[in-house]
């Protein structure tokens, strides 16, 4: 099978620091990938090799089945979109939209199509004679957007898009990103450090950490099944609870001594024998009260904080003298110092060795 | 009955009272700050301001009245027959024409070498911040360590080197002196200032397909207006002062206004004329000052633009 863009051993290096190291990436067509991490994790690196930003220092990538490695960034097939938008602040919306036609040397009817076009699909027909001075930051990101849509490109790479806009237009601007993705079909890269922007956006999500792609799955994986601590530790908000301890066959027991039966966990590898380990359970799988009636592990525990966030309320505890959080419907009249009833949902939670950090 | 109720209704203000503190602060205008603050100022402004009165009133005077020796006093009957002899007749060494063949051997020098250095350090600039070759930062600052060393070490050699391109005492040798001289501390300037442009414009034209010269003239210098009057104002003033490039490598027939200011005001012969000097001296600073007044604002933005990033 053809691949829209494939990565093939890349490195590359700053000197004497690797930002990325042998990294492969096999992008389908029509594909939403998002590369997600902390900042400093060579995710933005990334897709500026991609784009022929930066020169690689070693390893090829491909564009369409065509070797890009030594191609100007025109010549690759790609658009971009910035975090700063990048509009040309002296060119009205118009002009910014039609410069890489321009430069291009296309003709004028040409042109003039492939922008009003992009207009059309983005909804920024009357701003076309405004200066990206006079257009909000809603707006000016969807220009950027439109100078990347009129190239008429297999490949979108985004670069934080979403990261100088307000809480409220992201929000707004991630649905029509995804909007825009149903309606073109093309292959879309999305860099980002929110980890909802990658799980609404993406088909699949590359997690990386130090230039290494850690996990590279689809959302629901991700989530649910976390590779390694670091993924389960990153992905999610409020994040997993880990109790550390050993495990040996089905019992898990916690560094103060209590136990947890996980025979219902679904391991990879079964350990021989005992094993250090961390349990990892979401503080959406925590069950209170009744609810907890049918799952393996039961315990009474005191309410320390409570969160109240509208739609659901988080509550603060401790098990086997270890802080965790669950959450809980908001209707659920909780005070600070209330003895509840909660069950761990083994059989979602996940299971790492301590030494490896690997999924058990 | 219930009238009597309502005459306790109202408390009568108290005069005196302390008003609760609303909305803006008051300011008050003689605090010991502001006074100390404002006659420190004014007491420097006539600092620098008071040789430049004498000036004038000077060149305003006749010769008679200047010797009776009040220096501070108004001219009696202002004329301005020294002014037109400092621009018409003046003697600056062998010719009597006074200022006004200096002044257009300044301009003839002044607005190539500007233009032509400005252009330079631009693309200079440009090139260092965006388009970085190995080596670049070696580049970099070899041309700032030229900015650090003497003019007065290089005098003799490039002499030479102008006397072996056959233009030696022309005005093309002072335009290529003044280009060369500006160079370090323009590049700097538009260095800096490039760095302080967003980069990913930069990325977002490359992606667009724009190359070197594209980028530079449709993206860039759109955006840099300010530096630009920046290096204007530097380069203008600068050039227009000298001295030492003007008289070593001009050569006589196309001395600068300076030169000329400086034959005149040091003739040895006949009795100094001070009117006549006091007139050719503020004609020879009329320009940087004409600068300096119209592009006050600009000069200072942009002073701080280029400085913040470095």
């Amino acid at each position: 099978m053809q691949h829209s863009v494939s990565i093939k051993d890349l490195s590359l290096n700053f000197g004497n620091v690797k930002v990325l190291e042998h990294l492969n990436l096999d992008i389908a067509q029509g594909e939403f990938i998002v590369l997600l991490g902390p900042s400093g994790c060579g995710k933005s690196t990334l897709l500026n090799c991609i784009a022929g930003l930066l020169d690689v220092s070693d390893g090829q990538i491909f564009i369409g089945g065509k070797n890009v490695t030594w191609l100007e960034p025109k010549d690759r097939g790609i658009g971009m979109v910035f975090q700063s938008y990048a509009l040309y602040p002296q060119m009205t919306v118009e002009r910014n939209l039609s410069f890489g036609l321009r430069v291009a040397g296309m003709p004028k009817d040409e042109i003039a199509r492939r922008v009003a076009r992009a207009a059309e699909i983005l909804q920024i027909q009357p701003l076309l004679n405004r200066k990206p001075a006079n257009l909000s930051g809603g707006q000016r990101q969807r220009v950027a957007i439109g100078r990347a849509l009129v190239r008429d490109v297999d490949v979108f790479l985004f670069d934080e898009p979403l990261s100088n806009l307000d809480a409220k237009l992201r929000s707004d601007l991630r649905v029509e990103i995804k909007r825009l993705h149903q309606r073109l079909k093309n292959t879309m890269i999305y860099v980002t450090h929110d980890q909802i922007e990658a799980l609404t956006l993406a088909d699949r999500i590359a997690i990386m950490k130090n230039g290494v792609i850690q996990q590279l799955a689809d959302p629901h994986t991700i989530y649910n099944k976390p590779t390694n601590l670091y993924v389960a530790g990153f992905i999610g908000s409020p994040s997993m609870n880990f109790i550390a301890g050993t495990v040996d066959g089905t019992t898990f027991t916690a560094a103060d001594g209590t136990k947890i039966p996980v025979g219902a966990y679904d391991f990879a590898a079964a350990p021989a024998g005992s094993l250090k380990a961390v349990l990892g359970v979401r503080p959406e799988h925590i069950f209170l009260g009744e609810d907890a009636d049918d799952v393996p592990y039961r315990t009474t525990a005191e309410i320390e904080i409570v969160e109240p966030m509208g739609s659901e309320t988080l509550a603060w505890t401790k098990v086997a003298g270890i802080p965790v959080t669950f959450r809980c419907s908001s209707d659920i009249p909780l005070n600070v110092g209330d003895k509840v009833t909660i069950g761990f949902d083994i059989a979602r939670g996940s299971l790492f060795n301590a030494e490896t950090e690997n999924r058990l | 009955m219930s009238q009597t109720a309502t005459m306790t209704g109202s408390a009568p203000v108290a005069s005196g009272e302390v008003v609760e503190a609303r909305g803006p602060r008051p300011k008050p205008f003689f605090t010991p700050r502001k006074i100390i603050i404002y006659s420190v100022l004014v007491m420097f402004s006539l600092y620098y301001l008071f040789p430049l009165y004498v000036m004038v009133v000077t060149s305003l005077k006749t010769m008679p009245e200047i010797r009776f020796g009040n220096i501070f006093a108004l001219p009696q009957a202002p004329n301005f027959d020294a002014w037109v002899k400092a621009w018409t007749s003046a003697c600056t060494g062998l010719t009597c024409q006074g200022l006004s063949p200096g002044f257009w051997n300044s301009v003839k020098i002044t607005i190539p070498s500007t233009i032509v250095s400005i252009f330079i350090a631009a693309v200079n600039g440009y090139a260092l911040i965006n388009w970085r070759f190995k080596g670049s930062e070696i580049f970099f600052a070899i041309l700032i360590f030229g900015s650090f060393i003497p003019y007065q070490v290089m005098l003799y050699p490039l002499v030479m080197i102008t006397r072996e391109m056959g233009i030696f005492g022309s005005l093309q040798a002072v335009i290529l002196i003044h280009t060369v001289f500006g160079m370090p501390i323009l590049t700097l300037l538009f260095r800096n200032y490039f760095a302080s442009l967003p980069q990913e414009l930069f990325k977002a034209a490359r992606v667009d397909g724009a190359g070197f010269w594209r980028i530079f003239f449709e993206i860039m210098l759109p955006m840099s207006l300010p530096i630009f009057v920046v290096a204007l104002i530097l380069q203008i003033t600068g050039i227009w002062n000298d001295f030492l490039f003007g008289v070593v490598f001009a050569g006589t027939q196309n001395y600068p206004m300076t030169v000329q200011l400086n034959n005149i005001v040091n003739s040895a012969q006949g009795t100094p004329e001070y009117n006549v000097n006091m007139a050719a001296t503020v004609l020879t600073g009329l320009v940087p000052l004409t600068v300096y007044f119209v592009s006050g604002k600009w000069f200072v933005r942009g002073v701080a633009a280029g400085a913040v990033k470095g």
